[in-house]
């Protein structure tokens, strides 16, 4: 097996036992980028100088004999919106364009005190908004499985890099399915954590009340691993929650037997691209042959989630968005004649037509006159939704769904629409309103060889169970180990 | 049509946004389809519901007023190399005052 295709447990293992060197796992990694990221698109920045230098360190670390932190000489991408101190970061933007971050996100930091090897910065819809890296403002994203089609998004690049091996894992951000939908487009393993689970600190804001990072990997073990180094306390996002973070990685074996996962009726519907339900029934199945108990459930505001996430996340952005006026940092339009046509200007030219779409429209739904009838309304929505899933939460453990009602579908094919666009989220949407952990798990492929997800949605800070359930599954199942035709 | 091209306009010097014509009339479409779907919202009794801000409780937690981020050169360079104009230690902006 060639060393870019290693998972990180994998990795770790050879890279202790001394049968690879990091620097040779690094270069193997940015050799596979070289080679096949003209078709794919999945990286903005590839960072070999600085890759090789943190290679070296960790061999040296490696080398001196004492237990090497969990994540040392491992190579990470970031998606384009988490800052790498010294890296470009333009968040999919040309407002951005040649923005240098002076800082590290706390995620990164804690990437690099694990000794990981920032492997480079990948594609992303421009400032997380969209569902299938199409509003990239530069060369979008490609899926590995198929070049015609898109990788899913917002995330697009996290999962691409991880699904053609172009990295060993990646972090992507999820702010209405961001991470889980381009993990079930391309075949691998996303999680969204619980809301206030990982910092977010020194991530480029789009709602600031939805958006979560995670992790983005080949398996559910990669994923326990990577989730356990990035979560936890930081007093610098004060709405990062301060609980005790669970060694994921240490009862991920504990199985199924005994757990109790929720279908709910709502999220098996007409119009489902028939291999997904059969996909997805089949994985259900054979959770209960490992011992699962499986309980109908009703998650009856369903069908109201994608209009009240819409008006939270857009007004939210606006408000976010306000602070790129070409003073500080970014684009600044050239020969304008006052501090008013600057500001106009400078985001008329820097922002792309989606960006533009939302916080337009978000500054209308907070405007005097109808902030109640749509912001407010939103946000009670938000309430009911979120109590369909904590009464869900008595008679079941986790629920399983699908992720997506189809598989990936063709580039330019939902551009005309945003609405229909919108709605490729509608069964991610619901799980960040309420601010639940949801993990995508590999759980087939359709017949033009795309793949196909299985979403499990937990308890808050639940994640341990999602993890557990599927580790379960993946152990029968070899999805996830199938390599795109690249 | 739920809003009118003038409407949008005003929003998005609201928004510090500018359009052209044609990306106006292409905008007040979408705001139309999307503001029409968001209206299904309606059918819901909220009356006696709470909104939710942020589905997982969070405080304001506060910390000692203390300085924890000393100011420095380096660290004010860094800052200040990615603005798209400055002066000495200052960013730069057009003429504000007639």
């Amino acid at each position: 097996m060639s060393h870019y295709a290693l998972t990180i447990h994998q990795a770790q293992e050879k890279l202790r036992a001394r049968e690879v060197s990091a620097v040779e796992l690094s270069q193997a990694v940015l050799n596979r980028i070289q080679d096949t990221d003209q078709h794919l698109h999945s990286y903005l920045t590839v960072c070999a100088e600085e890759a090789l230098a943190q290679a070296e360190t960790a061999d040296r670390t490696l080398a001196n004999g004492a237990t090497p932190p969990p994540l040392c000489g491992i190579p990470i991408a970031l998606k384009d919106v988490i800052l790498a101190q010294g890296v470009r970061s333009t968040a999919g933007s040309k407002i951005l364009e040649h923005f240098v971050s002076p800082y590290d996100a706390t995620v990164t930091q804690r990437l690099k005190e694990a000794g990981a090897v920032i492997i480079g910065k990948v594609n992303c819809d421009e400032f997380a908004m969209g569902s299938s890296n199409e509003n990239s403002a530069f060369n979008p994203c490609r899926n590995p499985w198929d070049t015609d089609r898109v990788p899913g998004g917002s995330s697009g690049g996290s999962a691409s890099s991880v699904a053609a091996d172009q990295t060993c894992a990646a972090l992507g951000t999820d702010t209405g399915g961001s991470i889980r939908l381009p993990a079930a487009f391309c075949g691998i393993v996303g999680l969204k954590p619980t809301y206030g689970r990982v910092s977010r600190f020194g991530v480029v804001a789009y709602a600031s009340s939805l958006d979560q990072v995670g992790p983005c990997t080949k398996d559910v073990r990669d994923c326990a691993l990577l989730l356990e180094v990035i979560a936890g306390h930081d007093p610098r996002d004060s709405t990062s929650v301060n609980r005790p973070t669970p060694s994921y990685t240490a009862h991920l074996e504990r199985g199924v037997s005994g757990l109790r996962i929720g279908i709910p009726q709502e999220y098996f519907i007409e119009g489902m691209q028939p291999e997904v339900e059969t996909a997805v029934g089949d994985a259900i199945a054979h959770l209960q042959v490992l011992g699962a108990e499986i309980v109908p459930i009703s998650l009856p505001h369903t069908e109201y989630a994608i209009a009240s996430y819409y008006v939270i996340a857009m007004a939210e952005a606006s408000s976010n968005l306000a602070r790129y006026d070409g003073v500080r940092y970014g684009y600044r339009a050239a020969e304008v004649e006052d501090l008013g046509a600057l500001y106009q200007t400078t985001r008329a030219q820097g922002f792309g037509s989606e960006v533009k779409r939302r916080i337009a429209l978000g500054t209308y739904v907070l405007s005097a006159g109808y902030y109640d009838a749509y912001y407010v309304k939103a946000q009670k929505v938000r309430t009911l939704i979120r109590q369909d899933f904590l009464d869900a939460f008595k008679t079941c453990d986790i629920i399983a769904t699908p992720v997506a009602p189809t598989t990936a579908f063709r580039l330019g094919e939902k551009l005309a629409d945003p609405l229909t666009m919108y709605l490729s989220d509608i069964f991610t949407i619901a799980v960040n309103l309420a601010g639940l952990p949801g993990l995508s798990v590999p759980c087939g492929f359709d017949q033009h060889g795309l793949p196909i997800g299985l979403q499990l949605i937990g308890r808050p800070f639940d994640e341990e169970a999602l993890l557990q359930a599927g580790y379960a599954y993946e152990q029968d199942h070899d999805w996830g180990a199938r390599k795109p035709p690249l | 049509m739920r809003i009118t091209p003038d409407e949008v306009r005003q929003i998005a010097t609201l928004a510090r946004l500018s359009f052209t014509e044609e990306e106006l009339t292409e905008l007040t479409q979408h705001f139309d389809t999307i503001l029409t779907y968001v209206d299904k919202l309606g059918e819901l009794q909220t009356d006696s519901v709470e909104p939710t801000a942020h589905a997982v409780a969070v405080s304001a937690p506060l910390r000692d007023d203390v300085v924890t981020n000393t100011p420095n050169a380096a660290q004010t360079d860094a800052l200040l190399a990615n603005a798209p104009s400055r002066k000495t230690h200052f960013f730069r902006v057009p003429k504000i005052i007639e």
